[in-house]
């Protein structure tokens, strides 16, 4: 059901977002929102909850209490796969591959799936000539033509960063949540990331969690800061490079001194 | 009234006892399945081996009740040691179809030994004589030996109860069970603890196996006759825990003995229907926790 | 580093790209992968040359090609979908059962008794599977042995419909559409039996390399990954468990018909036991390993056993630690690695 509210819909929004483990809350009150369109960096120091955030998000997690909301319709009791249909993709922070199966095989899958063809039983997967060119077409963007046949876990961990985020981009998604994607990728190869980034549609909105400074000021329009589970601020790099907050934050005891 | 009265305190009695053994013989599991993430089908073949030894040096070697079961308990935990450096090891984390794979061919390998070795039929087991015969309370008659079993037990929970809470050790145990990457970067030593648990799981098995042989008899096939029961306690009662076996082995051996003097047309039946309905409410058993296992 | 500009770069490589298609190797590769390969006719030319060849072993043959089958039906579930079960007797029992307890009743047609314990067969995996599927670890791995072994419990007590211990015996059934009888030397039963597990080879093969086989494969190697991919992963695993069990149960009621006794061993231990083993002799997950290792294991136990049943517990616990430790992929594992290196 769409939310009483003026104005356009979000791209994704929460509202009063919960988790706790037992005594321990994670993520404490989040309003979050997430504008179509939109580039914006999640930032905070380690332990401040941003994975938990897209875990809570994208249904890997349930929340204790809250709301979830992507274009509007309300997805907090919905399972992952249902979020997925969606129009929400993630990556995940660590690689979480199909490690046996081919880099080409990988990307299948989640065009597959996106097709609705992945639950077909009567004619072979090979068959879907179009799956699996639209795959290596993907593939070709992020530079891992070449690795096409290889088996996934044969990969060096930077490139099979690369196959992490080509999965996510074969969904189509209309949001897109990346977890670190930079992290572990050797810095010869994060110019693809970033020029795989600039050229997303203009109306995915896009949310990067990243711990690479450069990275995130020269991507993102917006930016959030997430400390101990709850938001600190908002704003755009500049008002959050000068604000005083966010420095105590990062540079703790230093900026004490 | 009396009847019905009568036939609560045998199936009481009687549960009770069975209970015992079978969580002698399955609490060990329970921990070394939460700490390792192990699925050791072949635990009740050290419960057997238990049995064997001791029935040997009872009959064979006229070795007193109790010098026997120690000596038997001792006798298969340290040599657990040996199988688990050597083979348990290499699977730990490994795929579960292979730790499957690799129990079942020891349990197969054990059938094959003990049978060679002792013969197809069961092994006698005459409990001493002054574990012998009946004892009155208000003018019931209980056999001495189940009272003796019963009383064992408890003794072996309370033990394990306080060590694992209030020793160091058992502080040790509970953290690497909880999370083991954690523990080993606070510098516990997860490989000599897993031996060491590995040991005492196996060696409180073979007491089990080596008491309790008056009510689950010694025989070749013992360790897969009784896996599925061995299962189900630790299933039912949650891995990594020494509470949760001791209540599911309660539940299980009371309520096997009530089908059975009850029901006894249905066998095993209920008690397989009635842990499918827990193991639906809980599935990681009643006390299982929600951590790593 | 406009964003126009650049999409319009990939737009045009897209479309400089498209026809002809791209003929990259690994596209070829993937999209032909389903083909048949003339090495797929060599168990089927065995087959026949066994029917001319071995006219005394034609009912050991039956046999084998009913546990071969009953092998393809554990391992698209342990293999491919990655579940380890230790009751898939519980459906070769189904239907082996249901046949029995239907030919007992009077119902003798054999064609339609392979359908029915198919059907209860996969009905059972339904059910046990929504309940089991549900769980993981340990608690999924004995709710697998739990319900074979209620099975077993159940038709060992109720005597009246599965004769109890001593289970159904001397059942007739009526020859194949009308024709074919099951004669004494087994020459029916193996043709029989070759032409349903070639049937049942066929659609296995199918749904394994169909789009809904290659997600059982994502769902066993990531089933994090198959989640946020948007796939329904209890689905996916239910319906492989149901087809699973329908087709143990299509060689359940293969045996029923040609050895016309039905014992409680069908829903055993030893058979859900035993299947694994063979699939690990041949090859877990390969399709053909059910091919190798049922054979081997058969003729192994047939010899050995005959010896002294003793030496074969020993044996086969023994080979079956060595091949955990040293040849996890079989038979067919070790021919892979060995043409592995002689490529190099």
């Amino acid at each position: 059901m769409n939310p009483v509210g003026e104005g356009a819909t979000f791209a994704l929004e929460t509202r009063a977002l919960n988790k706790s483990f037992g005594a321990l809350a994670v993520t404490h009150d989040v309003d979050f929102r997430l504008e179509k369109g939109s580039r914006q960096a999640l930032i905070g120091p380690n332990g401040a909850g941003k994975t938990t955030f897209v875990n809570l998000v994208s249904g890997a997690l349930a929340p204790s209490g809250g709301q979830i909301f992507i274009a509007g319709e309300e997805v907090t009791a919905f399972q992952q796969a249902r979020r997925v249909k969606l129009g929400l993709a993630r990556t995940f922070q660590i690689n979480t591959l199909f490690r046996g199966l081919s880099v080409l095989e990988n990307v299948c899958l989640a065009i597959g799936e996106r097709l609705g063809a992945g639950g077909r039983l009567f004619r072979p997967a090979g068959a879907r000539r179009d799956v699996i060119e639209s795959a290596y077409l993907l593939l070709e963007r992020l530079n891992l033509a070449e690795d096409a046949g290889r088996p996934v876990r044969e990969l060096p961990y930077g490139r099979q960063r690369l196959v992490e985020i080509a999965i996510a981009l074969g969904l189509e998604p209309k949001v897109l949540l990346l977890d670190e994607p930079a992290a572990g990728v050797p810095s010869t190869e994060s110019g693809i990331i970033i020029e795989v980034i600039e050229s997303l549609p203009a109306d995915l909105a896009l949310l990067i969690i990243e711990h690479d400074m450069d990275l995130v000021f020269r991507l993102a329009h917006r930016i959030t800061v997430m400390v101990q589970g709850s938001i600190l601020t908002e704003g755009t790099p500049r008002e959050i490079a000068a604000d005083f907050r966010v420095r105590e934050v990062y540079l703790g005891e230093r900026a004490r001194r | 009234m009396g009847g019905y009265f009568s036939a609560v305190i045998s199936i009481a009695f009687h549960g009770t006892a069975f209970a015992m053994v079978l969580y002698l013989v399955s609490v060990g599991l329970s921990v070394t399945m939460g700490l390792m993430g192990f699925v050791n089908l072949a635990h009740g073949v050290f419960a057997a081996a238990g049995g064997y030894v001791m029935t040997t040096l009872l009959n064979d070697y006229n070795v007193p009740f109790p010098a026997a079961v120690v000596l038997a308990a001792i006798a298969v935990g340290l040599a657990s040691i040996v199988l688990e450096r050597t083979l348990y090891r290499r699977f730990y984390g490994g795929a579960e179809l292979d730790q499957v794979l690799m129990t079942i061919g020891l349990i197969f390998m054990s059938i094959a030994v003990a049978k060679y070795i002792w013969g197809p039929s069961q092994q006698p087991m005459q409990p001493p004589s002054y574990l012998s015969g009946h004892f009155d309370i208000a003018g019931r008659d209980f056999p001495t030996y189940r009272s003796f079993i019963i009383a064992a037990g408890a003794v072996v929970v309370t033990v394990l109860w306080l060590g694992l809470d209030r020793t160091r050790l058992g502080a040790k145990i509970r953290a690497a069970v909880d999370n083991r990457r954690m523990a080993q970067s606070v510098g516990i030593n997860t490989s000599g603890l897993f031996s060491f648990t590995f040991a005492l799981g196996t060696g409180l098995a073979a007491l089990g196996g080596a008491l309790g042989a008056e009510i689950l008899p010694i025989f070749p096939g013992y360790s897969l006759d009784h896996l599925i029961y061995f299962l189900i306690v630790v299933a039912v009662g949650g891995l990594g825990t020494i509470r949760g076996p001791f209540f599911a082995a309660m539940l299980l051996g009371i309520s096997d003995t009530a089908f059975k003097y009850l029901l006894p047309e249905f066998g095993s039946f209920f008690i397989y229907a009635l842990t499918l309905v827990v193991l639906l409410w809980r599935p990681k058993g009643l006390f299982g926790q929600t951590g790593r296992a | 580093m406009t964003d126009a500009s650049q999409r319009e770069t990939l737009l045009a490589r897209k479309l400089a790209a498209a026809p002809p298609a791209p003929s990259s190797p690994a596209v070829l590769a993937l999209s032909r992968r389903h083909r048949f390969r003339p090495l797929e006719a060599l168990p089927w030319i065995a087959a026949a040359f066994g029917f001319f060849a071995f006219p005394d072993y034609l009912s050991l043959g039956a046999q084998v090609f009913i546990t071969i089958l009953f092998a393809l039906s554990a391992d698209l579930i342990i293999g491919y979908t990655g579940i380890v079960t230790l009751g898939q007797a519980a459906f070769f029992g189904t239907g082996a059962y249901t046949c029995g307890i239907l030919a007992a009743h009077g119902w003798t047609e054999p064609l339609s008794l392979l359908i029915f314990g198919t059907a209860a067969g996969a009905l059972v995996g339904f059910l046990s599977g929504f309940v089991v599927l549900r769980t993981q670890g340990l608690t999924q791995l004995m709710l697998t042995l739990i319900v074979a072994i209620m099975l077993q419990e159940g038709a060992n007590k109720a005597t009246d419909l599965t004769g109890g211990a001593n289970g159904l015996q001397g059942m007739e059934i009526a020859p194949i559409l009308g024709l074919f009888n099951f004669d004494l030397f087994g020459r029916v039963a193996y043709l029989y039996c070759l032409a349903i597990l070639f049937l049942g080879w066929l659609a296995l093969r199918m749904i394994v390399h169909s789009p809904f086989g290659r997600s059982l494969t994502g769902i066993r190697e990531s089933e994090a990954r198959m989640h946020a991919i948007g796939s329904p992963v209890f689905r996916r695993r239910l319906l492989a468990y149901t087809i699973s069990a329908a087709v143990a149960g299509a060689a359940g009621v293969l045996l029923a018909e040609t050895t016309q006794v039905v014992a409680l061993d069908a829903l055993g231990f030893d058979r859900s036991g035993g299947v694994l083993i063979m699939l690990i002799i041949g090859g877990v997950g390969r399709l053909y390993g059910a091919f190798v290792g049922v054979p081997l294991y058969m003729i192994a136990q047939d010899r050995l056993a005959q010896q002294d049943p003793i030496y074969w517990y020993f044996w086969i616990g023994l080979f079956l630690l060595l091949i955990v430790l040293f040849a996890r992929g079989g038979v067919l594992g070790l021919i892979d690695k060995l043409r592995r290196r002689w490529v190099r």
